[in-house]
């Protein structure tokens, strides 16, 4: 019997080892690409044109960052366009948050935890328009905006975001309905309104929800590239995600070191958010996927 | 009907969505409908002329190969990055020491923004100084089984969609912690039974994890049947006009051409319509067939 588990353990410490060698080799796929791009960064130009490639640049240019920061500043009276796309990003990205966390957590809650006339039916309403593609919207919205004056201003990419969104209510009706009913019942006996119960016993029990809320559309906004490319027109109002594209295609494209030096600060803010928060974030994707 | 208190209350509470929806989806969508039905630029009113814009559709070689090119990306993209995303996930599964470093690797790439992944896929397929090529070369001067060839992955019109199709398998983080987080709540007990019948690990696999993963895998089909219909930034950036020879041309790139650059308001809109109905129809019969299927395995 002893030899026997020994075997098994044996067994089992091999097929440990072939594990770990495969997850290994996968890592080493899915990384590579992002370790590539940050090695380009930080080559010379004729480095990054080589061939066979260097995979630890020789010499590391950190200077890449400085020059692609300031690339072509001369287009937009000395500022760096690096700057004023992260700053037109930062906004738009802060007012889509406001309005994604706001406006999704009070109609969640009428789905979740109110009753009224026909609203499972709405709700399945809601569902349904996850389906509905943003192309076929595309232009009557333009036209839309374009009446009302937003054309070429960030109203066209945050306003909405206040009027919540079928994604986001879900993901927080999931949420509330998890919290016990009682706790609204004590609230009501002691006098609490509707918005007095929302307020005060359901959003700060729902703050890691609200979170998840937060990142997406933060990400969302982060990442967006089609609505920035058809509602903004003048440089200074680009989004990073539109003058990056700028940025590459402008003269028949930058150097592909600076490309790579761009983009590395395009995508860092993302990675480095992401580790700060990866736990509620993995949870928030779980949830989104598991009681579809 | 009485309106109670909280029906009240409700109705307020769910009235920012019931504008945005209204506003923001309902009207445009019914407005794209109307659109479709006549000939109309943002500058001049639309007028009438009823189902030209779908006849001229039907005769347009550009919209078949749009909507060619588009079923070619979604055929591919989709089952192969379920694949790779339910893959990761049961290896992952497997509690292996350092699973929460793995899973952050393989998650990382979904992070990356479309643009900066599109300019990056650029440079790693670059046909003369990319990284991926250079990897075939090695690969062929180890003789290493056999002779890999080496393609012009941007430029060969047979070979560039299928840059995209990687792409695809390369960003399947969200999928896959679905599926791990599904994998976590397959209840032990069914293999422990397994195991007094002497059930193989493949087995397992096959007879209890799949089957139970089954209505996730359900709602993750259809997310993404419903996304790369809609694929735009990638190609948009990487292929400008579709290059080589339309053979990136997708679907939304030719409404988006044919609204903002041809000022064709209600041709575009009629193909906007045609995609909505074509996501409503796959995901309907998606819905139904993977209904009776996850039932049945489940039983």
């Amino acid at each position: 019997m002893a030899k026997r588990t020994r075997t098994l353990q044996q067994q089992n410490l091999v097929s440990v080892g072939i594990l770990h060698i495969v997850l290994a080799l996968l890592s080493i796929v899915f990384l590579i690409p992002l370790l590539w791009m940050i090695a380009t960064s930080l080559s010379t130009e004729k480095v990054a044109g080589s061939f066979p490639p260097q995979f630890i640049p020789e010499p590391i240019v950190w200077k890449n960052y400085y020059t692609a920061f300031n690339y072509q500043s001369e287009q937009l009276g000395g500022v760096p366009p690096m700057l004023i796309y992260a700053r037109n990003s930062l906004i738009v990205c802060i007012l889509v948050v406001a309005g994604a966390v706001i406006s999704n957590a009070i109609v969640a809650y009428s789905f979740a935890r109110l009753k009224w006339p026909g609203r499972d039916v709405a709700f399945s309403i809601t569902l349904a328009t996850m389906m509905i593609p943003f192309p076929v919207l595309m232009v009557p919205l333009y036209a839309m905006y374009k009446d009302f004056g937003w054309i070429g201003t960030f109203r066209p990419l945050w306003i909405p975001a206040w009027f919540a969104g079928a994604f986001n209510i879900f993901l927080l009706r999931q949420f509330f309905r998890t919290i016990p009913l009682e706790l609204s019942e004590a609230a009501k006996i002691d006098g609490c309104s509707e918005w007095g119960i929302f307020a005060k016993v359901i959003l700060p029990l729902a703050k890691p929800a609200l979170a998840v809320v937060a990142l997406f559309s933060f990400m969302a906004a982060w990442n967006d590239f089609l609505a920035p490319l058809l509602y903004l027109q003048s440089q200074e109002t680009f989004t990073l995600a539109l003058g990056l594209q700028n940025f590459k295609g402008q003269a028949g494209g930058s150097p592909i070191h600076l490309q790579m030096a761009a983009s590395t600060m395009v995508v860092a803010p993302v990675i480095i958010l992401f580790f700060f928060t990866q736990r509620q974030f993995i949870q928030g994707i779980a949830t989104s996927g598991l009681k579809g | 009907m009485k309106f109670t208190n909280q029906s009240k209350a409700g109705l307020l509470f769910a009235l920012p969505w019931l504008i945005g929806f209204s506003v923001f989806l309902l009207y445009p969508l019914l407005r794209a409908f109307y659109n479709s039905f006549t000939e109309y630029t943002v500058l001049t009113p639309a007028v009438w002329i009823g189902t030209e814009n779908y006849h001229a559709l039907m005769k347009d070689k550009v919209f078949w190969q749009s909507l060619g090119n588009t079923f070619y990306y979604a055929i591919f993209a989709v089952p192969l990055s379920t694949i790779v995303a339910i893959g990761l996930a049961l290896l992952l599964n497997t509690k292996v020491k350092g699973q929460a470093f793995y899973r952050t690797f393989f998650f990382l790439p979904a992070l990356v923004p479309a643009v900066p992944m599109a300019i990056l896929w650029l440079w790693l397929f670059n046909g003369e100084k990319g990284i991926v090529n250079y990897g075939i070369q090695v690969l062929n001067d180890h003789n290493w089984l056999f002779q890999v060839p080496k393609p012009n992955w941007l430029g060969d019109k047979t070979v560039a969609k299928n840059v995209l199709v990687i792409m695809s398998t390369w960003t399947v983080g969200h999928a896959m912690v679905i599926y791990l987080a599904g994998l976590q709540q397959v209840p032990l007990a069914l293999y422990e039974a397994a195991d007094l019948d002497g059930a193989s690990p493949i087995r397992k696999t096959f007879k209890i994890t799949l089957p139970m993963l089954s209505p996730v895998i359900m709602f993750n089909v259809i997310m993404s049947i419903i996304t790369s219909f809609q694929i735009f930034t990638q190609p948009y950036i990487m292929f400008p006009g579709g290059a080589p020879e339309r053979s990136t041309y997708f679907y939304s790139m030719y409404i988006y051409d044919a609204a903002f650059r041809d000022n064709n308001m209600g041709y575009a809109s009629a193909m906007g319509w045609i995609m909505f109905l074509i996501i409503f129809i796959l995901t309907f019969f998606a819905r139904k067939y993977m209904d009776k299927k996850v039932h049945y395995e489940a039983n």
